[in-house]
């Protein structure tokens, strides 16, 4: 029979943060796939919540579009805050 | 628990000059300590290296709680018994990040296992010696582990990030295997003439087999020098062994144990610990399979694969009934 797919999966730690990607492992289900990744990935109190997601669902962006998707960020200096500059008394701002 | 010895299939190292303009961009991202990631262009050599290498360390990782796993069930106190329990799960967890790391290069679990159970792939040396006493549990976690961590520290910066990122949580969990192995160890070394002669059998039958772990010198070694360059390996052998000596020395003289090696005396002038030949021929027998265990290991291993394949099928029969189901009920 074929291999069990395989899932990608997000931890939430205690302390407020957002899930990280932390690893990933291979499940019949979904179901089976949350407790293994219980298993696996929160041995040592890791984290509070989990997602599993198959990872043929994520979609992701390719590093050859890297240039094209992310290089116009570079040209808008004036969105970052050290493109101003204020008088000195103020410049803690 | 790692890799040893692995080939690169390159025979010789070529210099910037010599390269597609593809590479020498790959070996300049690495130059500059630019993590490669599994959608980026590789030379086709690198990945099958990676392939290789992270595939025997994760065979390591599960054949290696073969040996530790017959011991669960005579663990000496309960105490000790959780603890090799924890131990033994945390090889199978590093054994799947690994195998995850490797399945991002483009091959499956299933063609990992298959190379190892046909025999194609290795794993490391140390797992075919027999661990005959409870000594040898205490043994495995201080030194084997510990030889581990040498090598898997240093790849926590290695070129390739889904390996990277996969040491850098086995490193996490090693520190635990390497100091119950020492806890457990004292405790024998502090008890009575028997279990002190029980701890010293052990250290001797497992310290040379140790420091084989790191491989042969890699003196003009072009596999070596290529994955040195490609940083997936850190340091050669011989510095991670002589690390490892330097540091297990003092540790077995608070143990009140002797390391088996007449020539073992501190050097001032090199800072290091001078030691004696290690007979090579040894280790290459061993990983041609001809050592104490190699047969047993493999056959195990391939038992356990086999009686849970049914486990596996109604696993993913089930799963598949679920979903009829749920789409038969919209």
């Amino acid at each position: 029979m074929h291999e069990w797919p395989l899932w990608e999966v997000f931890i939430r730690s205690q302390h407020g943060l957002a899930h990280r990607h932390v690893g990933s492992l291979h499940a019949a289900d979904a179901e089976m796939a949350v407790r293994n990744a219980r298993d696996v990935y929160t041995r040592r109190s890791e984290g509070v919540s989990i997602w599993v997601v198959r990872s043929s669902d994520i979609i992701a962006s390719r590093p050859d579009e890297k240039d094209a998707l992310f290089e116009p960020s570079d040209d808008k200096v004036y969105r970052h805050p050290t493109f101003y500059k204020l008088p000195d008394e103020v410049d803690n701002m | 628990m790692y890799a040893q010895m692995v080939k690169t299939g390159v025979d010789k190292l070529q210099s910037l000059d010599e390269m597609s303009a593809r590479e020498r961009a790959f070996q300049e991202r690495i130059d500059a300590d630019k993590r490669i990631e599994p959608k980026d262009w590789m030379p086709d050599s690198y990945r099958k290296t990676l392939i290789r290498q992270i595939s025997q360390h994760a065979h390591s990782e599960i054949v290696g709680m073969l040996p530790e796993g017959n011991w669960i069930t005579r663990a000496p106190t309960l105490k000790r018994k959780a603890i090799l329990m924890a131990k033994v799960q945390d090889e199978g967890g590093h054994g799947l990040y690994l195998y995850s790391a490797a399945e991002t290069l483009g091959i499956t679990r299933d063609q990992m296992f298959e190379a190892l159970h046909s025999g194609r792939a290795k794993y490391s040396s140390i797992f075919n010696y027999p661990a005959l006493t409870w000594a040898d549990i205490g043994t495995i976690g201080w030194l084997v582990d510990g030889a581990a961590i040498m090598n898997q520290v240093p790849l926590q910066r290695c070129s390739y990030g889904p390996y990277a990122r996969a040491m850098v949580r086995v490193c996490k969990e090693e520190s635990f295997h390497q100091r119950q192995g020492y806890d457990s160890l004292l405790a024998l070394s502090r008890g009575t003439d028997e279990q002190k002669r029980m701890a010293q059998d052990a250290l001797n039958r497992w310290w040379w087999p140790s420091l084989m772990m790191f491989g042969p010198p890699d003196g003009e070694s072009v596999h070596s020098a290529q994955s040195m360059r490609w940083k997936i390996k850190l340091f050669s052998n011989d510095e991670l062994r002589q690390r490892f000596i330097d540091l297990s020395v003092p540790q077995a003289e608070v143990l009140g144990l002797k390391i088996p090696d007449k020539d073992l005396k501190w050097n001032d002038e090199r800072g290091h610990y001078d030691f004696g030949e290690i007979d090579w021929s040894e280790l290459y027998e061993v990983v041609k399979g001809n050592g104490p265990c190699n047969r047993e290991r493999l056959s195990e291993r391939i038992r356990a694969w086999n009686e849970g394949s049914w486990v596996r099928d109604a696993a993913l029969a089930h799963a598949e009934k679920n979903i009829h189901r749920a789409s038969a009920n919209n």
